[in-house]
Protein backbone atom coordinates (compact mmCIF):
# COMPACT_ATOMS: atom_id res chain seq x y z
CA UNK A 1 0.00 0.00 0.00
CA UNK A 2 1.20 3.50 -0.73
CA UNK A 3 1.58 5.99 2.02
CA UNK A 4 -0.44 9.01 1.07
CA UNK A 5 -0.75 10.79 4.38
CA UNK A 6 2.27 13.04 4.75
CA UNK A 7 1.10 14.83 7.88
CA UNK A 8 1.67 11.97 10.31
CA UNK A 9 3.09 9.32 7.99
CA UNK A 10 0.69 6.86 9.55
CA UNK A 11 -2.25 6.09 7.35
CA UNK A 12 -1.90 3.90 4.27
CA UNK A 13 -4.15 3.84 1.27
CA UNK A 14 -4.14 1.97 -2.00
CA UNK A 15 -6.31 1.36 -5.05
CA UNK A 16 -8.94 -1.33 -4.57
CA UNK A 17 -10.90 -2.66 -7.52
CA UNK A 18 -13.88 -4.94 -7.15
CA UNK A 19 -14.91 -6.59 -10.37
CA UNK A 20 -17.51 -9.17 -11.24
CA UNK A 21 -17.50 -10.54 -14.79
CA UNK A 22 -21.18 -11.43 -14.84
CA UNK A 23 -22.53 -13.41 -17.78
CA UNK A 24 -26.30 -13.54 -17.85
CA UNK A 25 -28.64 -15.84 -19.69
CA UNK A 26 -31.11 -13.76 -21.64
CA UNK A 27 -34.13 -16.05 -21.87
CA UNK A 28 -36.09 -16.20 -25.13
CA UNK A 29 -37.59 -12.71 -25.10
CA UNK A 30 -34.60 -10.58 -24.21
CA UNK A 31 -32.62 -13.03 -26.34
CA UNK A 32 -34.79 -11.98 -29.31
CA UNK A 33 -34.17 -8.33 -28.43
CA UNK A 34 -30.38 -8.81 -28.39
CA UNK A 35 -30.49 -11.00 -31.50
CA UNK A 36 -32.44 -8.21 -33.17
CA UNK A 37 -29.83 -5.64 -32.20
CA UNK A 38 -27.14 -7.80 -33.77
CA UNK A 39 -29.27 -8.13 -36.92
CA UNK A 40 -30.05 -4.40 -37.03
CA UNK A 41 -33.67 -4.34 -35.87
CA UNK A 42 -35.29 -3.28 -32.60
CA UNK A 43 -37.66 -5.85 -31.16
CA UNK A 44 -40.46 -5.28 -28.70
CA UNK A 45 -43.24 -7.43 -27.35
CA UNK A 46 -46.97 -6.79 -27.66
CA UNK A 47 -49.24 -7.02 -24.64
CA UNK A 48 -52.80 -8.26 -24.82
CA UNK A 49 -54.07 -4.66 -24.84
CA UNK A 50 -52.01 -4.02 -27.98
CA UNK A 51 -49.38 -1.84 -26.34
CA UNK A 52 -45.74 -2.62 -27.06
CA UNK A 53 -42.92 -2.92 -24.52
CA UNK A 54 -39.40 -2.04 -25.67
CA UNK A 55 -37.17 -3.60 -24.47
CA UNK A 56 -39.51 -6.59 -24.36
CA UNK A 57 -40.23 -8.39 -21.14
CA UNK A 58 -41.14 -12.03 -20.65
CA UNK A 59 -44.15 -11.26 -18.54
CA UNK A 60 -46.72 -8.50 -18.57
CA UNK A 61 -45.73 -6.08 -15.80
CA UNK A 62 -49.38 -5.54 -14.81
CA UNK A 63 -51.08 -8.89 -15.32
CA UNK A 64 -48.05 -11.24 -15.13
CA UNK A 65 -49.33 -12.88 -18.30
CA UNK A 66 -46.57 -14.57 -20.33
CA UNK A 67 -45.72 -12.52 -23.42
CA UNK A 68 -44.29 -13.80 -26.69
CA UNK A 69 -45.81 -11.67 -29.47
CA UNK A 70 -42.57 -10.13 -30.72
CA UNK A 71 -42.83 -7.10 -33.00
CA UNK A 72 -40.36 -4.85 -34.73
CA UNK A 73 -40.47 -1.18 -33.84
CA UNK A 74 -39.00 1.94 -35.42
CA UNK A 75 -35.41 3.15 -35.28
CA UNK A 76 -36.28 6.68 -34.28
CA UNK A 77 -38.37 8.11 -31.51
CA UNK A 78 -38.71 10.80 -28.91
CA UNK A 79 -36.84 11.62 -25.74
CA UNK A 80 -39.21 11.42 -22.76
CA UNK A 81 -36.64 12.50 -20.18
CA UNK A 82 -32.90 12.96 -20.03
CA UNK A 83 -29.89 13.87 -17.90
CA UNK A 84 -26.82 15.60 -19.25
CA UNK A 85 -23.44 14.12 -18.31
CA UNK A 86 -20.94 16.95 -18.15
CA UNK A 87 -17.90 14.85 -17.30
CA UNK A 88 -18.14 11.28 -18.58
CA UNK A 89 -16.52 8.67 -16.41
CA UNK A 90 -14.19 5.93 -17.55
CA UNK A 91 -16.87 3.34 -18.17
CA UNK A 92 -19.33 5.66 -19.84
CA UNK A 93 -20.13 4.89 -23.47
CA UNK A 94 -18.75 8.22 -24.73
CA UNK A 95 -15.69 10.16 -23.67
CA UNK A 96 -17.36 13.50 -24.35
CA UNK A 97 -20.44 15.06 -22.74
CA UNK A 98 -23.67 13.23 -23.64
CA UNK A 99 -27.19 12.65 -22.34
CA UNK A 100 -28.62 9.59 -20.70
CA UNK A 101 -32.14 9.53 -22.02
CA UNK A 102 -35.33 7.55 -21.98
CA UNK A 103 -36.30 7.13 -25.60
CA UNK A 104 -39.71 6.01 -26.78
CA UNK A 105 -39.24 4.48 -30.22
CA UNK A 106 -41.91 4.84 -32.87
CA UNK A 107 -44.33 1.96 -32.38
CA UNK A 108 -43.37 1.48 -28.74
CA UNK A 109 -45.41 2.44 -25.70
CA UNK A 110 -42.52 2.38 -23.26
CA UNK A 111 -39.23 4.23 -23.26
CA UNK A 112 -35.80 2.65 -23.28
CA UNK A 113 -32.65 3.91 -21.60
CA UNK A 114 -29.84 4.84 -23.96
CA UNK A 115 -27.61 7.77 -24.77
CA UNK A 116 -28.03 10.80 -27.00
CA UNK A 117 -24.85 12.10 -28.58
CA UNK A 118 -26.07 15.66 -28.96
CA UNK A 119 -22.73 17.46 -28.71
CA UNK A 120 -24.18 20.12 -26.48
CA UNK A 121 -26.75 20.27 -23.71
CA UNK A 122 -28.44 23.11 -25.60
CA UNK A 123 -29.57 20.63 -28.25
CA UNK A 124 -31.38 18.47 -25.68
CA UNK A 125 -35.07 18.92 -25.11
CA UNK A 126 -37.77 16.70 -23.69
CA UNK A 127 -39.91 15.51 -26.58
CA UNK A 128 -37.14 15.95 -29.14
CA UNK A 129 -36.88 13.44 -31.97
CA UNK A 130 -33.82 11.22 -32.10
CA UNK A 131 -32.61 8.55 -34.50
CA UNK A 132 -30.75 5.36 -33.73
CA UNK A 133 -27.19 4.86 -34.88
CA UNK A 134 -25.83 1.35 -35.10
CA UNK A 135 -22.35 0.34 -34.02
CA UNK A 136 -20.07 -0.81 -36.82
CA UNK A 137 -19.65 -4.23 -35.24
CA UNK A 138 -22.64 -5.82 -33.57
CA UNK A 139 -22.54 -8.83 -31.29
CA UNK A 140 -25.94 -8.98 -29.61
CA UNK A 141 -25.49 -6.41 -26.85
CA UNK A 142 -27.13 -3.11 -25.92
CA UNK A 143 -23.95 -1.37 -27.14
CA UNK A 144 -24.85 -2.56 -30.66
CA UNK A 145 -26.80 0.69 -30.58
CA UNK A 146 -23.92 3.15 -30.65
CA UNK A 147 -26.11 6.06 -29.63
CA UNK A 148 -29.09 8.16 -30.64
CA UNK A 149 -28.61 11.49 -32.38
CA UNK A 150 -30.95 14.45 -32.81
CA UNK A 151 -33.06 13.91 -35.90
CA UNK A 152 -32.81 16.18 -38.91
CA UNK B 1 -43.14 -17.00 -32.01
CA UNK B 2 -40.78 -14.85 -34.03
CA UNK B 3 -42.56 -13.24 -36.94
CA UNK B 4 -39.69 -10.89 -37.48
CA UNK B 5 -37.84 -11.62 -40.64
CA UNK B 6 -34.47 -10.47 -39.34
CA UNK B 7 -34.66 -13.12 -36.63
CA UNK B 8 -35.48 -16.01 -38.96
CA UNK B 9 -32.74 -18.57 -39.40
CA UNK B 10 -30.09 -16.70 -37.39
CA UNK B 11 -28.26 -17.96 -34.34
CA UNK B 12 -30.17 -16.59 -31.34
CA UNK B 13 -28.36 -14.66 -28.62
CA UNK B 14 -28.73 -16.57 -25.34
CA UNK B 15 -26.09 -14.93 -23.14
CA UNK B 16 -24.77 -11.44 -22.57
CA UNK B 17 -21.70 -10.26 -20.73
CA UNK B 18 -22.61 -7.66 -18.13
CA UNK B 19 -19.52 -7.05 -16.01
CA UNK B 20 -19.62 -4.82 -12.95
CA UNK B 21 -16.54 -2.98 -11.72
CA UNK B 22 -16.02 -0.58 -8.86
CA UNK B 23 -12.78 1.35 -8.43
CA UNK B 24 -12.04 2.48 -4.91
CA UNK B 25 -9.19 4.04 -3.04
CA UNK B 26 -9.05 2.09 0.18
CA UNK B 27 -7.72 3.96 3.19
CA UNK B 28 -6.68 1.57 5.89
CA UNK B 29 -7.10 3.79 8.94
CA UNK B 30 -4.53 4.16 11.69
CA UNK B 31 -4.83 0.76 13.40
CA UNK B 32 -4.81 -1.25 10.19
CA UNK B 33 -1.95 0.89 8.89
CA UNK B 34 0.08 -0.07 11.96
CA UNK B 35 -0.77 -3.70 11.27
CA UNK B 36 0.31 -3.39 7.63
CA UNK B 37 3.56 -1.69 8.57
CA UNK B 38 4.20 -4.52 11.05
CA UNK B 39 3.75 -7.04 8.26
CA UNK B 40 6.54 -5.35 6.37
CA UNK B 41 8.80 -6.39 9.30
CA UNK B 42 7.23 -9.87 9.57
CA UNK B 43 5.42 -8.83 12.73
CA UNK B 44 1.75 -9.53 13.32
CA UNK B 45 0.40 -6.62 15.35
CA UNK B 46 -3.01 -6.90 16.93
CA UNK B 47 -4.66 -4.57 19.39
CA UNK B 48 -6.11 -5.37 22.78
CA UNK B 49 -9.36 -4.02 24.07
CA UNK B 50 -9.08 -2.71 27.62
CA UNK B 51 -12.78 -3.45 28.08
CA UNK B 52 -12.78 -7.14 27.18
CA UNK B 53 -9.09 -8.09 27.14
CA UNK B 54 -9.55 -9.50 23.63
CA UNK B 55 -6.81 -9.12 21.06
CA UNK B 56 -8.11 -8.31 17.59
CA UNK B 57 -6.12 -8.93 14.44
CA UNK B 58 -6.16 -7.35 11.94
CA UNK B 59 -7.00 -4.46 14.25
CA UNK B 60 -9.65 -1.95 13.21
CA UNK B 61 -8.91 0.42 16.05
CA UNK B 62 -12.00 -0.44 18.05
CA UNK B 63 -13.50 -3.29 20.02
CA UNK B 64 -16.66 -4.23 18.11
CA UNK B 65 -18.20 -5.80 21.23
CA UNK B 66 -17.58 -3.02 23.73
CA UNK B 67 -17.48 -0.16 21.26
CA UNK B 68 -14.31 1.34 22.71
CA UNK B 69 -10.97 2.13 21.08
CA UNK B 70 -8.24 -0.51 21.22
CA UNK B 71 -5.02 1.35 21.81
CA UNK B 72 -2.71 -1.29 23.25
CA UNK B 73 -0.67 -2.91 20.51
CA UNK B 74 0.13 -6.59 20.94
CA UNK B 75 2.37 -8.73 18.79
CA UNK B 76 0.90 -12.17 18.17
CA UNK B 77 2.66 -15.28 16.90
CA UNK B 78 2.85 -16.26 13.25
CA UNK B 79 1.63 -19.73 14.15
CA UNK B 80 -1.74 -20.88 15.37
CA UNK B 81 -4.64 -23.30 15.13
CA UNK B 82 -7.04 -23.96 12.30
CA UNK B 83 -10.56 -23.34 13.59
CA UNK B 84 -12.44 -23.99 10.37
CA UNK B 85 -11.65 -24.42 6.71
CA UNK B 86 -13.08 -24.83 3.27
CA UNK B 87 -11.80 -26.87 0.32
CA UNK B 88 -12.29 -24.79 -2.80
CA UNK B 89 -13.26 -26.93 -5.77
CA UNK B 90 -15.07 -24.37 -7.86
CA UNK B 91 -13.19 -22.21 -10.29
CA UNK B 92 -13.99 -18.54 -10.51
CA UNK B 93 -12.80 -15.45 -12.32
CA UNK B 94 -9.65 -13.95 -10.89
CA UNK B 95 -8.74 -17.09 -8.96
CA UNK B 96 -5.06 -17.14 -8.11
CA UNK B 97 -4.92 -20.78 -6.98
CA UNK B 98 -5.30 -24.14 -8.68
CA UNK B 99 -8.28 -26.16 -7.43
CA UNK B 100 -8.59 -27.88 -5.08
CA UNK B 101 -7.05 -25.74 -2.37
CA UNK B 102 -7.83 -24.92 1.23
CA UNK B 103 -8.89 -21.62 2.79
CA UNK B 104 -8.93 -21.60 6.56
CA UNK B 105 -9.49 -19.49 9.59
CA UNK B 106 -6.36 -19.58 11.74
CA UNK B 107 -6.44 -18.53 15.38
CA UNK B 108 -2.94 -17.15 15.85
CA UNK B 109 -1.36 -17.75 19.25
CA UNK B 110 -2.06 -14.66 21.31
CA UNK B 111 -5.05 -13.51 19.22
CA UNK B 112 -8.74 -13.73 20.05
CA UNK B 113 -10.06 -13.65 16.53
CA UNK B 114 -9.13 -16.00 13.72
CA UNK B 115 -7.51 -14.73 10.56
CA UNK B 116 -8.05 -15.90 7.02
CA UNK B 117 -5.29 -17.81 5.24
CA UNK B 118 -4.44 -20.58 2.80
CA UNK B 119 -3.22 -23.99 3.97
CA UNK B 120 -0.54 -25.61 1.83
CA UNK B 121 2.22 -28.25 1.97
CA UNK B 122 -0.22 -30.98 3.00
CA UNK B 123 -3.01 -33.01 1.34
CA UNK B 124 -6.19 -30.97 1.41
CA UNK B 125 -8.17 -33.93 2.77
CA UNK B 126 -6.02 -33.95 5.92
CA UNK B 127 -6.80 -30.37 6.95
CA UNK B 128 -8.96 -30.32 10.10
CA UNK B 129 -9.93 -28.06 12.98
CA UNK B 130 -7.26 -28.09 15.68
CA UNK B 131 -4.45 -28.46 13.15
CA UNK B 132 -1.39 -26.46 14.19
CA UNK B 133 0.01 -24.30 11.39
CA UNK B 134 2.67 -21.67 10.85
CA UNK B 135 2.96 -18.82 8.40
CA UNK B 136 5.20 -19.12 5.37
CA UNK B 137 6.40 -15.64 4.49
CA UNK B 138 7.59 -14.30 1.18
CA UNK B 139 11.32 -13.72 0.82
CA UNK B 140 12.57 -10.79 2.89
CA UNK B 141 13.30 -8.70 -0.21
CA UNK B 142 9.64 -9.03 -1.25
CA UNK B 143 8.17 -7.83 2.04
CA UNK B 144 5.83 -4.87 1.85
CA UNK B 145 2.81 -3.47 3.68
CA UNK B 146 0.45 -6.23 2.61
CA UNK B 147 -1.06 -9.41 3.99
CA UNK B 148 0.22 -11.08 0.84
CA UNK B 149 3.52 -11.25 2.74
CA UNK B 150 2.10 -14.45 4.21
CA UNK B 151 2.03 -16.80 1.25
CA UNK B 152 0.17 -19.50 3.16
CA UNK B 153 0.21 -21.54 6.36
CA UNK B 154 1.72 -25.00 6.62
CA UNK B 155 1.45 -27.67 9.30
CA UNK B 156 3.97 -27.40 12.13
CA UNK B 157 3.90 -31.11 12.90
CA UNK B 158 2.81 -30.37 16.47
CA UNK B 159 -0.02 -32.30 18.08
CA UNK B 160 -3.47 -30.91 17.47
CA UNK B 161 -4.57 -28.11 19.76
CA UNK B 162 -7.14 -29.23 22.36
CA UNK B 163 -10.67 -28.17 21.48
CA UNK B 164 -10.92 -26.04 24.63
CA UNK B 165 -8.27 -23.71 23.22
CA UNK B 166 -10.36 -22.76 20.20
CA UNK B 167 -13.94 -23.91 20.87
CA UNK B 168 -15.14 -20.30 21.11
CA UNK B 169 -14.17 -19.96 17.46
CA UNK B 170 -15.85 -23.03 15.99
Amino acid sequence: MANTNSSDGEVLSAPLTIEYPFRRSTGPILGAFFTGLREGVVVGVKRSDGSVLVPPSEYDPDTAEALDDLVEVGQAGKVTTWAWVVKPREKHPLDRPFAWALIQLDGADTAMLHIVDAGSKDRMKTGMRVALQWADERVGHINDIKCFVPEG
Amino acid sequence: MAKIQALEGVEPVTMIDAPARLDYTFTAGRATSRFLKGLEKKKLLGERSAATGKVYIPPRGADPVAGVPTDEQVEVADCGTVTSFCVVNVKFYGQAMECPYVCALVLLDGADVAMFGLIQEMPYEDVHPGLRVEAVWVDDNELSTTLENIKYFRPTGQEDAPLETYKEHV
